[in-house]
């Protein structure tokens, strides 16, 4: 039996939470469990996608995120239930609750897996490198931990009946537990990781200042202005601008690279793109042999022309 | 405050990463080579908390002989001393990892705990986001991944975590193990002083057995990629043809 962690957000299932169900159907029959009391409303969605049975944690320790305790409630669950496999998706909650139950039990813990291989010894696909290398690997383990990468695979509803719901308290002590103390809201709006269109600069924009074309090419569609590890690197934009393995991953309709040249780093953290429009000096640069489309030429010029042609075309 | 930061020698491919026809390592004859940015900053961050609160900073790697350009890296920028663990060529997978870090600790633990220690949210190679909790229960301390802001109170430390709506705030007892994302502050660059201080530096070495756990590398390959025909456009005029076309106008 599988036991899922489901990730919600007031009562909101994650996207990438129905993406691990996809995965987690594969291998047997699945229940799920949900830390806190809030997602007990989840149970007709997460039978839709294929779940017997949601375990609905309660317990002081558990109102709000904490590691401690989200691992400690998964592992006494696992344990009573006899699951062979727990398994997450790979977001930052995920992997770190998974890592903290790996810990707790010192087995192996596989993060980030493509696809499964059930087994005498379980056979895995998993990513390196953020997504731009594939690893086989091989876990001997009673208890199989497993965290599914983000977008391996779509999810899916397969239009099962509601799952039924069942309480289980854990028994923790709030000895040693981590959790979060306060939290801080944003302003809500378009971010990097939802924008429709990014227009991104790399170390080819040449300065901070130098940036303002690209925000006033962003602003004619509503988009946002990303980066590459060199411009913040150089302290021309916040890391939170930045895209790649160790910033953002982004996902719009047109993703428009001016002076970037498109290392791996880099591109995995776009390659989700649906389109790609490179503006680089070097046509053979990378960023330009792989996207749809390419200008090549100096961005300084290139930029400003196609905000120019913009506004002549619409008046 | 004497904090010890865990850093990994990784190389920095470029535009591709190219494997090996035996599957098991990738092509490094032209690469140069490095720390994870995530660790890169851990660094930083330690360095500055110690100019803020005065202490020491080391730092630790298990890896390959070569893995002492990294250590060295690290003290030009400010840290202290510097321990490897040798390992070889071939990665350890992340149970043995984690036994090593936490066996070396402990022996550089035997005048005093560190105050804090550092990881990177995940390697940049392997990825695996799970040695620095390892060690951590190890240790019996507490540990939080994916910070980008730390403040040393007394006796605790305040950690801020960045999340898809907002933050959310940790406050750990001291001692604690903290797992770094890259942002939480810009790395310097290495200073002539710095460099010198790196060349003298004295390199420690912790032997450790190692000790493997239940998940090992079987073969690594590229994952297929999809070849594109790019449409090279002339001028701003075909570029807003495109965007007209993919209805953004
Ligand atoms: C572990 C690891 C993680 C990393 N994570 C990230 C990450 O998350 N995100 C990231 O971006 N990088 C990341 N990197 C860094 C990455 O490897 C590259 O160094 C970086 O992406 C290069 O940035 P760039 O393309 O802006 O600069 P460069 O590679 O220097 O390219 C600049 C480009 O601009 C072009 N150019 C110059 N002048 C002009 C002009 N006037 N008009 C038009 N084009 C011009 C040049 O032809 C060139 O192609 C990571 C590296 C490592 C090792
Ligand atoms: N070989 C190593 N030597 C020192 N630190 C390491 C090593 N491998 C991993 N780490 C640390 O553990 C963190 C998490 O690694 P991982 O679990 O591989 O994602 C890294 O960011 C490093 O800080």
């Amino acid at each position: 039996m599988i036991l899922a962690i489901v990730e919600h957000d007031r009562g909101t299932l994650n996207e990438l939470t129905l993406q691990a169900l996809a995965v987690a159907r594969d291998l047997g029959d699945v229940e799920a469990v949900i830390l806190g009391s809030a997602g007990a409303g989840l149970a007709e969605e997460l039978g839709a996608h294929g779940v017997s049975k949601v375990h609905v944690a309660d317990h002081e320790l558990l109102a709000d995120y904490g590691p401690d305790a989200w691992a400690e409630t998964t592992r006494q669950l696992a344990d009573a239930i006899g699951a062979e496999v727990v398994l997450a998706i790979g977001s930052d909650r995920g992997n770190e609750v998974m890592a903290h139950i790996a810990a707790r039990l010192d087995a192996p813990m596989v993060a980030n897996v493509i696809s499964v291989t059930p087994g005498e010894d379980w056979g895995v696909v998993r990513v390196r490198w953020g997504g731009s290398l594939h690893e086989e690997a091989l876990v001997v383990a009673p208890l199989k931990l497993l965290t599914v990468a983000p977008h391996a695979l779509a999810a899916s509803e397969v239009g099962g009946p509601q799952a039924e719901v069942v309480p289980f308290m854990p028994s923790l002590s709030d000895e040693g537990v981590t959790r979060v103390i306060d939290r801080a809201t944003l302003a809500e709006g378009i971010t990097l990781a939802t924008a429709p269109i990014v227009v991104s600069g790399g170390r080819g924009v040449g300065s901070a200042e130098n940036f303002s074309i690209l925000e006033e090419l962003a602003d004619q569609f509503g988009g946002v202005v990303g980066c590459s590890r060199v411009a913040t690197n150089n302290g021309w934009r916040p890391h939170s601008d930045q895209v790649g393995q160790t910033g953002t991953r982004v996902a719009p309709d047109l993703y428009i690279a001016c002076g970037i040249s498109g290392a791996i780093q880099h591109w995995v953290g776009m390659m989700a793109s649906k389109k790609v429009m490179a503006i680089n000096t070097d046509a053979e640069a990378p960023m330009v042999t792989k996207a749809d489309y390419a200008l090549v030429g100096n961005l300084h010029e290139i930029v400003p022309a196609i905000i120019e042609e913009i506004r002549n075309r619409r008046g | 405050m004497r904090i010890l930061v865990c850093i990994k020698r990784v190389p920095a491919p470029g535009a591709r990463i190219v494997v090996e026809p035996d599957g098991q390592t990738i092509d490094t004859a032209n690469l140069g080579f490095t720390i994870s940015p995530h660790e890169e900053c851990a660094v930083e961050a330690a360095v500055q908390l110690v100019e803020q609160h005065g202490g020491n900073v080391t730092v630790m790697t298990l890896g390959p002989e070569g893995a002492e350009e990294q250590l060295r890296h690290a003290v030009s920028v400010g840290a202290t001393d510097a321990i490897l663990i040798p390992a070889g060529e071939r990665d350890w997978d992340p149970q043995a990892t984690a036994r090593a870090l936490t066996d070396a600790i402990g022996d550089a633990e035997s005048d005093g705990a560190f105050d804090l220690i550092l990881f990177g949210n995940e390697s940049a190679d392997s990825g695996g986001y799970q040695v620095g909790v390892r060690v951590s229960r190890a240790l019996g301390r507490p540990m939080v991944n994916g910070i980008k802001g730390i403040e040393i109170g007394k006796g605790v430390v305040t950690l801020r975590r960045e999340t898809d709506g907002g933050s959310e705030l940790y406050e750990l007892p001291l001692p604690a193990v903290v797992g770094v994302k890259e942002g939480i502050t810009l790395p310097r660059y290495p200073t002539l002083r710095g460099r010198l201080a790196s060349k003298k530096a004295d390199v420690r070495t912790f032997e450790a057995g190692e000790q493997p756990g239940g998940q090992s590398m079987v073969a690594l390959a590229n994952p297929p990629e999809q070849v594109k025909q790019t449409v090279m456009l002339t001028d701003a005029a075909a570029a807003v043809d495109v965007m007209e076309e993919l209805g953004l106008l």
